[in-house]
């Protein structure tokens, strides 16, 4: 495989930002790891994860769809769409790899959303293969390999060299722009760090979480628990879990007065925020339990009932660490299962 | 750029009809002229007043109208009292068609239809009956029972009376909630009055109204011996992007925006127990 | 402890004086504790906890629970029960029908502390005299226990109930802190230090709202952040500055009343220093007002709705913002 020393990880960024903007995940001052646009200097994360999730590069938090003028009686739309910059988002894990995969079938499925897409088209997404993985992973239980991850091109660390491999066109083109610092290289010792890289994964306390009892067609079973009052119960409803979640896509559409005009935005927002599906002669959602019931039901079942049995959770672990409460889906899971 | 159906058309209100209290109609075309996009019976399309907000409602035309597309609108909340202050002549923004539409080519077709409506819950229905109407060999009987809290808060009064009632093909059947003065029609719910009227169950059924009516009927039209497969209906929830897309209207493995807002009773039976 | 109050908790739902606990419930791992509600005295010899993770400030959960029919027991730490006197004051909670045991404080565990050292693949963590030994999928770990305390706790203001009908192990007093200090030095900044200082910890803001879903001091039923005639209500931001202007208008609405839990910081996803801005308010309340602590007792007025002869002349409050 072709590959390319550790030590020359800088000169391997400055020549991909010479051509595309380049983002990698980096410390930030407190110690948290985020995505920033790459700057010679800047080094790559030692840790596992970013803090927030890799969605944010196709579905930003916020975003502008569209401007109104207003004079008079008359309104004149303003279509302020344009072609996004080539990008290159380097260091992707293989949960949020795999969270892409997700949000494609949500924004590409007709009508294709342009916004999304156009983001999309332009990113190219190299992952990077985990080889310590946390105890609050469980990618493994959806279906992901921690040891080989998707993307239009993988990489893997032997811990002295880095290795790339393209998975399809985009990621070949990818590689093909760097090849000047690539060599070809041996991959004994890589072999040897994914075989004890899943060894580890094998007794990750969450190994043998299963999806068996959940599925497109369990929402009877499943809907009326009496297992929801007590796992909802503390549930503060603040939304961390859909922020952080690589996964969640729900959106708001809002009306911003600029004084000059509006700008119509989507902005992220939560199914288990209280407004969420309030109108104009009611709620169908008043309870936390209603909502909080939803988020996980949306991801366990209605998700892949709608998706050829994909689930709408990659394992990534962040609602685990971030939520308030400590409540998460493992639980949520563990709790569902026992009949 | 391609088209994308989050960004609206801008369409021109050029009639505003009042139909009681607290329901107006507006026609709108394109200020070009003519309508903004077709449509079949059932769909909806996103209005807007860009700073004051977006709103999913059923178009209220047939789409046999060639001329312009008309929403019935009944005044509840910000974006609507903002509408029914709107002079002749404002433009909106719109968009659409959204939701599928009632079969009216599939399995409504040959049919005798029964529609029963309530309040504004005649706006959606008003589509299939003109269209109905206009394609007359295409169906069987028609018959509509509806009914409003008094005389004044029936919508289309005019047309119900003009057009329906003089229409041969057409049986319809009206009835308010309390007696009033000036009014010799019937008197009652809904839902009883159907069950007085006996309809015959060979017939397809087509409902809409306030949910609590929609319980009652749809409890009666069973103990006439109607069957859930036979009565469709047509929902609302809050919707904001009007594909299936931002969650908003998710209700089971379905979307209302997208999966519906047209769906047969053994249909909604399937969804969990939310609405 | 952990035996001491889930025995005196049985006995309590056993003879009927309390119809219901909340608690801590354990989790997956040694540190992910729920706050719970345990109703019987199977589900308290199962899952009930308290131990260094058990950190959570759970009064607030008796907004909902003490307006229920029967008695709930509650266990609260020293900082927990200023909350309760605070919503005792606001008359949030419904105080007879809670039955309170005064538990011992801190110091309690930040799992972040041990993870920010590199430790990952966690499976417990136990306190060896001060030591914490930390098994993980990699290995053994060590590292001192006094590295690992959440960042309230090592500023920790008092060991005292204020309010209790029962306790369990010692009372303490009210402590000499240093929670001032930080404060301190960013009044001792430049105004662009101080800018810019705010500027970059509150521009990882991602509009959560954990710190006001926990707060105890946010009980409005309808949030003026969640109310559309505000104009201040947005999900996201619509110029960075928006977010910011989320955390001041807050403090200013808790001022007064934050009892310094320091559950706001505890619980953001993004680390920001939220209890800075509220402690700032309490200096200078303090020096404005008066010294207060919000929660110390039920039946002092608060300063902000109170006048006293005493209270710093208008004038000079005004001075102080246009620096």
């Amino acid at each position: 495989m072709l590959k390319i020393s550790l030590s020359r990880l800088e000169e391997l960024f400055a020549a991909i930002a010479e051509k595309q903007t380049l983002y990698i995940p980096s410390d930030r001052a407190d110690g948290a790891a985020e995505f920033t646009k790459w700057e010679p200097g800047k080094a790559l994360t030692q840790k596992l994860n970013t803090l927030r999730s890799a969605k944010d590069f196709f579905f930003p938090q916020t975003e502008n769809i569209v401007d109104f003028k207003m004079e008079g009686k008359n309104i004149q739309v303003i279509d302020q769409r344009s072609e996004h910059e080539d990008f290159v988002i380097f260091g992707v894990r293989p949960c949020d790899a795999r969270s892409f995969t997700i949000l494609d079938k949500v924004f590409l499925s007709e009508p294709v959303d342009s916004f999304y897409k156009n983001r999309r088209d332009h990113g190219t997404v190299v992952t990077m293969a985990c080889s310590r993985p946390a105890e609050t992973c469980f990618c493994g239980t959806f279906g992901i390999d921690a040891t080989e991850p998707e993307g239009d091109a993988a990489c893997w660390s032997d811990g002295e060299d880095l290795f790339i491999k393209a998975n399809n066109d985009k990621g070949q083109a990818f590689v093909d722009s760097i090849s000047s610092l690539l060599e070809e290289g041996d991959t004994a010792k890589l072999d040897q760090v994914k075989a004890k890289t899943k060894e580890i994964l094998s007794r990750l306390p969450l190994a043998n979480l299963s999806t068996a009892t959940f599925g497109g067609d369990t929402l009877n079973e499943h809907f009326n628990s009496e297992k929801w009052a007590e796992l909802s119960e503390s549930c503060l409803g603040c939304g961390t879990c859909t922020f952080v979640c690589p996964t969640c896509q729900c959106y708001d559409i809002k009306d911003f007065n600029t004084g000059n005009g509006i700008k119509r935005f989507r902005c992220w927002d939560s199914c288990m925020y209280s407004d969420f599906t309030k109108m104009a002669h009611g709620n169908p959602r008043t309870s936390q339990l209603e909502r909080f019931r939803q988020r996980f039901m949306h991801k366990l079942v209605y998700f892949p009932a709608n998706n050829n049995g994909e689930f709408g959770c990659v394992g990534c672990g962040r609602c685990l660490s971030k939520c308030p409460i400590s409540m998460n889906i493992v639980k949520v899971m563990k709790a569902l299962e026992v009949k | 750029m391609n088209n994308d159906t989050l960004i609206p058309h801008v369409g021109v209100v050029t009639d505003i009809r009042i139909d009681t209290p607290d329901v107006k109609t507006f026609r709108v075309v394109s200020p070009e002229g003519g309508k903004v996009f077709e449509h079949m019976p059932g769909q909806c399309a996103m209005l807007s007043t860009p700073g004051v907000g977006e709103a999913m409602f059923s178009i209220t035309s047939s789409p046999t109208n060639k001329e312009f597309m008309e929403f019935s609108i009944k005044k509840c909340g910000c974006l609507t009292e903002w509408l029914h202050a709107m002079e002749v002549g404002q433009q909106i923004t719109i968009r659409g068609p959204y939701g599928n539409a009632f079969p009216v080519d599939t399995e409504l077709k040959g049919k005798d239809l029964l529609f029963i409506a309530g309040g504004i819950g005649l706006a959606p229905l008003r589509s299939v009956i003109n269209y109905v109407r206009d394609k007359r060999s295409d169906y069987g009987q028609v018959q509509i029972v509806y009914g409003s809290r008094s005389k004044d808060d029936l919508v289309d009064y005019k047309e119900i009376i003009d057009e329906w009632m003089a229409d041969p093909g057409v049986e319809v059947d009206l009835t308010i909630d309390n007696p009033q003065e000036g009014w010799d029609g019937h008197v009652g719910f809904v839902p009883n009055y159907v069950k007085e009227l006996k309809p015959s169950t060979n017939k397809t059924v087509l409902v809409c109204g306030p949910p609590i009516m929609i319980k009652f009927t749809l409890a009666g039209l069973k103990e006439l011996g109607f069957t859930e497969t036979q009565v469709y209906t047509t929902m609302e929830l809050r919707m904001k992007c009007g594909v299936g897309k931002c969650g908003r209207c998710n209700i089971g493995n379905k979307y209302v925006c997208k999966d519906g807002p047209v769906f047969r009773f053994d249909q909604l039976d399937a969804l969990p127990d939310e609405y | 402890m952990q035996e001491a109050m889930i025995k005196r908790a049985k006995e309590l739902l056993t003879d009927g004086s309390v119809k219901r606990v909340i608690g801590w419930k354990r989790g997956e791992f040694a540190y992910d504790i729920t706050p719970a509600v345990f109703e019987s005295a199977e589900e308290l010899d199962k899952d009930f906890v308290f131990d260094d993770f058990t950190s959570a400030n759970v009064s607030k959960y008796l907004v909902k629970e003490s307006k229920k029919e029967g008695k709930v027991l509650v266990f609260l730490k020293p900082c927990d029960t200023y909350s309760l006197n605070q919503l005792t004051k606001e008359h949030r909670v419904d105080r007879d029908n809670i039955y309170v045991i005064g538990i011992p404080g801190g110091p309690k565990l930040d799992i972040e502390k041990i993870k920010a050292k590199g430790i990952t693949g966690i499976l417990s963590v136990k306190n060896d005299n001060y030591t914490l030994k930390i098994e993980t999928l990699y290995g053994e770990e060590t590292m001192p226990f006094s590295e690992a305390i959440l960042d309230k706790c090592a500023s920790c203001k008092s060991k005292k109930h204020v309010t209790y009908d029962e306790l369990i192990g010692e009372d303490g007093d009210v402590l000499d802190s240093d929670r001032f200090d930080m404060v301190e030095k960013l009044e001792n900044m430049t105004a662009q230090e101080r800018y810019d200082f705010w500027r970059e910890q509150l521009s990882k803001c991602i509009r959560c709202n954990a710190c006001r879903n926990v707060c105890p001091a946010c009980t409005c039923e309808k949030c003026v952040f969640d109310n559309p005639n505000s104009g201040v209500e947005n999900k996201a931001a619509s110029d960075s500055f928006e977010e910011n202007m989320f955390h001041i208008i807050r403090a200013f609405h808790v001022a007064g009343r934050c009892t310094d839990c320091g559950e706001c910081s505890r619980v953001c996803p993004q680390n920001i220093p939220l209890h800075l801005l509220n402690r700032k308010f309490i200096k200078d309340i303090n020096s404005l007002y008066g010294e207060y602590q919000a929660g110390a007792d039920t039946t002092s007025r608060a300063p902000l709705t109170d006048y006293t002869a005493d209270d710093c002349e208008a004038s000079i409050v005004h001075e102080r913002g246009a620096e």
